[in-house]
């Protein structure tokens, strides 16, 4: 009986153990199942999505940085070159204390105060996880001191790299500018032009001048590198590659040997000179005086010198040519007759008598002539040569300042030229309209007499006179002024020439222009302003001198120029073409404080126009011809 | 004839059918380990060695009458609890975890041991109590369950911990708990969820959490998720060939030769492999069945049975990890992740399955 239960038990006991194993067994397909569902889905539906997470994962695209394009001049004297070199860079993130590891790193490295002012300077400005120069041009002895020690300092890396240099240093500066790191506002501006990608993997971009102006030419197209990477970031090996574009070599109308001749000539004098091939707008030599090296700004001056830069009451950063505006002066002269043959209002021959100054009808106030006696009588020609005051004074008056206003913005006064530099100024042509926006006045008779003589409101830059200039010379026909005369590609085919054509022709009557041209020459022959501009050259030279106030005088005083402060002595503008006949170079020279055009700027424009035109090099520069480069710092 | 005789001997305790699926499993482990460990022998050949010295501890295992399986029970969990008290009290901290415990020439991780201690422990306990079962023993063994779980889970091991709590909960199952309780157990658990959730670490919890969201810390915790989710996926259909893994062969795959093996398996061999590996899984699974069908008594039954759903839960915890449906919890994928120990737990199972297999005729009364 016992037994029988036991037996039955035994039987049930089974059947539930089997019950359960099925169970068991259900519970392991269902886990299976589920698996399976899952492997499906990753790898039958997620598969190109997860083969592209795999592929993006083990690919990475290293951007290759093209090499800069070249600045050479007209006859291909490198201007702007790149040289190969080591710098010592610390990555920021990866370096832990980066003071002890520059303190560390003297030890082994020449690192002056100024490199680590720098430095500083840099690491606060730059984008994070960037890695920073320390310490530039490395000798091959501090490379190897360093490459033994290399272990005491993690995230500090020797690299080879393409440095950027500039052999003429200062004679070139206004004019090439230079090239700087890449800072936040750049970054703004890439992106926003959609300029970004082809920036990955540069650290440098045009700041200033031609550098900046032209720096999409300049630049060229990053290259790409598909490298196969581990997840450490290591490149494992490469995919495939697409080779950078070099940058664009620039070409400039610029002579670098008259560039030189015209900076030596300024001597001291602060000031600016440009000049242009009248028959085609080539900018021949560009001048702002003074200048500064360049080079240091590559990889960041430090803010010592650049203090001393910024602070200087010469201003050597301002680019005078380009943007600083003067009162023309006389140097309005010609253009004030040609307005006043255009619109009759005066012949060459009608002539009014100078007695030293000049009346408004009605009017007590007197407008000096700057001969104290007058130059008696005097017509058109005379007035040009002799730069009589009184007879524009009265010219202008009779034009009216809308005349004037109109016939002159026909030469590019109070507009920018286009010149191919970033940054122009337009310079100021007054109008009616003009002052009543300024000033809210109406325009009054007397402001129409200072204009007649290239004062009061007036206002030019040196590129703009010097515009201004070759168009006259070139007989009305304008051509764009332009510091690049070709932009060379690497590719063939895709190489231009800038600008040759004419802008327009002002369809100027040949008679005025006879007689204008005629009448500057006569400056420079002997009873001119400018008579030592010309003395015993086989060429002729027109040309126009003027004077720039710098402090108004009071009625009735007298200009003394040993009785001022040098900084406030009148600025000397010279204006000329040459060989008068068929022009070959105009030019417009501005010296600072110079005094009388005719004493101070005209023989600085007679050296150019002799090395120009007959390939005379100033004694001064004779010994000079071998020049040392690369050794900036 | 006598070599006949003596290799009869040999492999008188050896199912062949479960050391045929075991043995496949074995090879493709050291296949897929040359790959993970990038083509270099060393893992492989160690992993060779492990896999010998299992084998022959499965054979003695195998050779092992049911009465001396028995016998060890109590032993093997008795010292599996000291060494466990032993841990906490004087255990080596790796990982800000105290695991393993330092013995002068070799450090031992106890809660290895008691992955089969716990199951064998309560089998036997079930099979001295068969006769007069009630309520109340189901109650003690549960208790015999708890007590190691919650030493592992203070260490803190939570991955063992629960695994070792399912092989405990597969011998309750097996021994006839009753469905109510069960269904009470599964109600309390889940009523008990938001407490568990709080007594959790950080970076249990934070685990649990990256399951639903990976890419919230994607260099962090949730990066081993991704890359391995991304290793499996991008292996589609047929694979990227052997050796060929990409996210194997660049690093991407954290844990490669071990826990995350699977995913290497499965970039190189795409789906159809995984069928494959799957298929060897329910054959291993379904002869430890058919075995825990026929063992001879009650304790045999509940060890067979308890072995092989164990079995089943790591391999399907391990690829669930990988494949991104579990938490990362460290588990290796069971006869194909190297490892010396998780090797021999394994084979010392399988040797008690064949053990039961082979000797139930002799001990049927």
């Amino acid at each position: 009986m016992k037994k029988q239960i036991e037996f039955k038990n035994h039987q049930r006991e089974i059947f539930h153990f089997r019950l359960r194993l099925v169970v068991s067994i259900g519970f392991v397909i269902v886990l299976l199942a589920i698996l399976s569902a899952r492997l499906f889905y990753l790898q039958v539906l997620g598969r190109s999505h997860y083969q592209t997470l795999a592929e993006s994962n083990r690919i990475a695209v290293v951007p290759i940085a093209p090499n800069r394009g070249l600045i050479l001049d007209r006859n291909g004297v490198v201007l702007a070159r790149n040289y190969s070199g080591y710098t010592i860079e610390i990555n920021q993130s990866k370096a832990s204390n980066i003071e002890a590891t520059i303190d560390e790193l003297s030890t082994l490295i020449d690192i002056a105060n100024k490199d680590r002012k720098r430095f500083k300077k840099q690491l606060a400005e730059s984008r994070n996880f960037e890695t920073l120069v320390i310490r530039n041009r490395l000798s091959d002895e501090e490379v190897a001191r360093f490459a033994a020690q290399q272990y005491r300092f993690p995230g500090v890396e020797i690299k080879a790299r393409l440095f950027r240099d500039y052999p003429f240093g200062e004679k070139m500066s206004h004019l090439i500018g230079y090239i700087g790191r890449i800072n936040q506002t750049d970054v703004q501006q890439l992106e926003d032009s959609e300029l970004a990608a082809n920036y990955r993997g540069s650290d440098y971009i045009g700041k200033t001048g031609l550098e900046q102006s032209y720096e999409s030419d300049l630049h060229g197209t990053t290259g790409m590198e598909q490298v196969e990477v581990d997840a450490g970031g290591r490149a494992v090996r490469m995919l495939s590659s697409t080779a950078p574009i070099s940058g664009n070599t620039l070409v400039l109308s610029i002579d670098a040997q008259l560039q030189e001749i015209s900076e030596q000539s300024f001597g001291e004098y602060r000031g600016a000179m440009v000049a242009i091939d009248p028959n085609n707008g080539e900018v021949l030599a560009f001048v702002s005086k003074p200048g500064y090296d360049p080079n240091p700004f590559i990889d960041g001056i430090d803010p010592q010198s650049w203090d001393e830069l910024n602070n200087s009451p010469d201003v050597p950063l301002n680019n005078r040519a380009l943007r600083g505006q003067y009162p023309p002066g006389s140097t309005i002269k010609p253009f004030m007759a040609l307005a006043g043959l255009n619109y009759k209002t005066r012949t060459a021959e009608e002539a009014i008598n100078d007695p030293g100054a000049f009346y408004l009808p009605g009017s007590s106030r007197q407008y000096r002539d700057w001969k104290a006696n007058g130059h008696g009588s005097v017509n058109m020609f005379k007035a040009i040569v002799v730069s009589c005051d009184t007879y524009f004074y009265g010219l202008a008056t009779e034009l009216g300042i809308d005349n004037i206003f109109n016939y002159l913005s026909r030469f590019g006064f109070g507009k920018k030229t286009g010149i191919d530099l970033d940054g122009e100024t337009s310079g100021l042509l007054p109008s009616q309209a003009w002052k009543l926006r300024r000033y809210q006045q109406v325009w009054y008779p007397g402001d129409t007499v200072s204009v007649g003589i290239g004062q009061g409101y007036s206002l030019v830059t040196p590129t703009q006179l010097a515009f201004a200039t070759a168009t006259l010379a070139n007989d009305g026909v304008a051509f764009q002024p332009h510091l690049v005369k070709e932009v060379r590609s690497s590719r063939p085919g895709e190489s231009r020439f800038i600008a040759s054509k004419p802008l327009y022709n002002l369809n100027i009557d040949s008679r005025h222009l006879d007689l204008v041209k005629r009448a500057m020459v006569g400056v420079t022959q002997p009873g001119g302003t400018a008579v030592y501009a010309s003395l015993g050259t086989p060429y002729r030279i027109a040309g126009k001198t003027g004077t720039a106030q710098v402090i108004a005088m009071k009625q009735g005083e007298k200009y003394d120029a040993e009785k001022i402060d040098e900084r406030h002595r009148d600025h000397a503008w010279f204006i000329a073409f040459a060989p008068a006949e068929k022009p070959m170079i105009a030019l417009a020279l501005l010296v600072e404080n110079g005094g009388h055009g005719g004493g101070t700027a005209a023989p600085i424009a007679r050296k150019v126009m002799d090395y120009y035109l007959l390939g005379k090099v100033p004694k001064a520069l004779r010994n000079e011809e071998v020049r040392e480069v690369g050794e900036h710092d | 004839m006598i070599k006949r005789l003596l290799f009869r001997r040999f492999v008188a305790h050896i199912d062949r059918p479960l050391l045929t699926g075991i043995g496949l499993m074995l090879l493709t482990s050291l296949i897929v380990l040359y790959s993970a460990d990038n083509a270099n022998w060393e893992q492989t050949m160690k992993q060779a060695l492990n896999i010998v010295v299992a084998l022959a501890c499965m054979w003695l295992v195998a050779n092992l009458p049911l009465h001396y399986l028995m016998r060890t029970a109590v032993p093997i969990y008795l010292l599996g609890m000291i060494l466990l008290i032993g841990v906490a009290l004087f255990g080596e901290i790796s990982h800000g975890a105290r695991r393993w415990l330092d013995l002068g020439i070799l450090t031992i991780q106890p809660s290895e041991l008691m992955k089969i201690g716990v199951p064998l422990m309560m089998a036997w306990y079930f099979e001295k109590n068969e006769a007069t079962l009630t309520i109340k023993n189901y109650f003690v063994a549960a208790l015999l369950l708890l007590m190691p779980v919650a030493l592992i889970v203070r260490q803190p091991d939570l991955g063992t911990s629960l695994l070792i709590t399912a092989s405990g909960f597969y011998v309750l199952f097996l021994a006839g708990l009753s469905w109510r309780v069960i269904g009470g157990l599964v109600i309390a658990g889940l009523a008990s969820a938001p407490v568990l959730w709080s007594m959790l670490h950080d970076y249990q919890k934070h685990r649990i959490m990256m399951l639903f969201d990976p890419s919230q810390d994607a260099l962090g915790n949730g990066y081993h998720t991704i890359q391995a989710t991304i290793a499996v996926g991008s292996g589609g259909i047929l694979g990227k060939g052997y050796l060929q893994g990409t996210q194997t062969h660049l690093d991407f795959l954290p844990e490669r030769t071990t826990d995350f093996i699977f995913a290497v398996y499965s970039e190189e061999f795409g789906l159809l492999g995984n069928l494959i590996l799957l298929s060897m899984y329910a054959f291993v699974i379904l002869r430890g069945f058919v075995i825990t069908g026929n063992a001879s008594t009650y304790f045999t039954r509940l060890m067979a049975g308890s072995i092989t759903l164990t079995f089943a839960t790591y391999a399907f915890v391990n690829m669930g990890m990988v494949s991104g449906i579990l938490p990362v919890v460290g588990v290796p994928l069971p006869l194909i992740s190297y490892g010396g120990t998780s090797m021999l737990t394994l084979l010392l199972g399988f040797g008690m399955l064949m053990s039961i297999e082979t000797h139930k005729k002799l001990v049927r009364t």
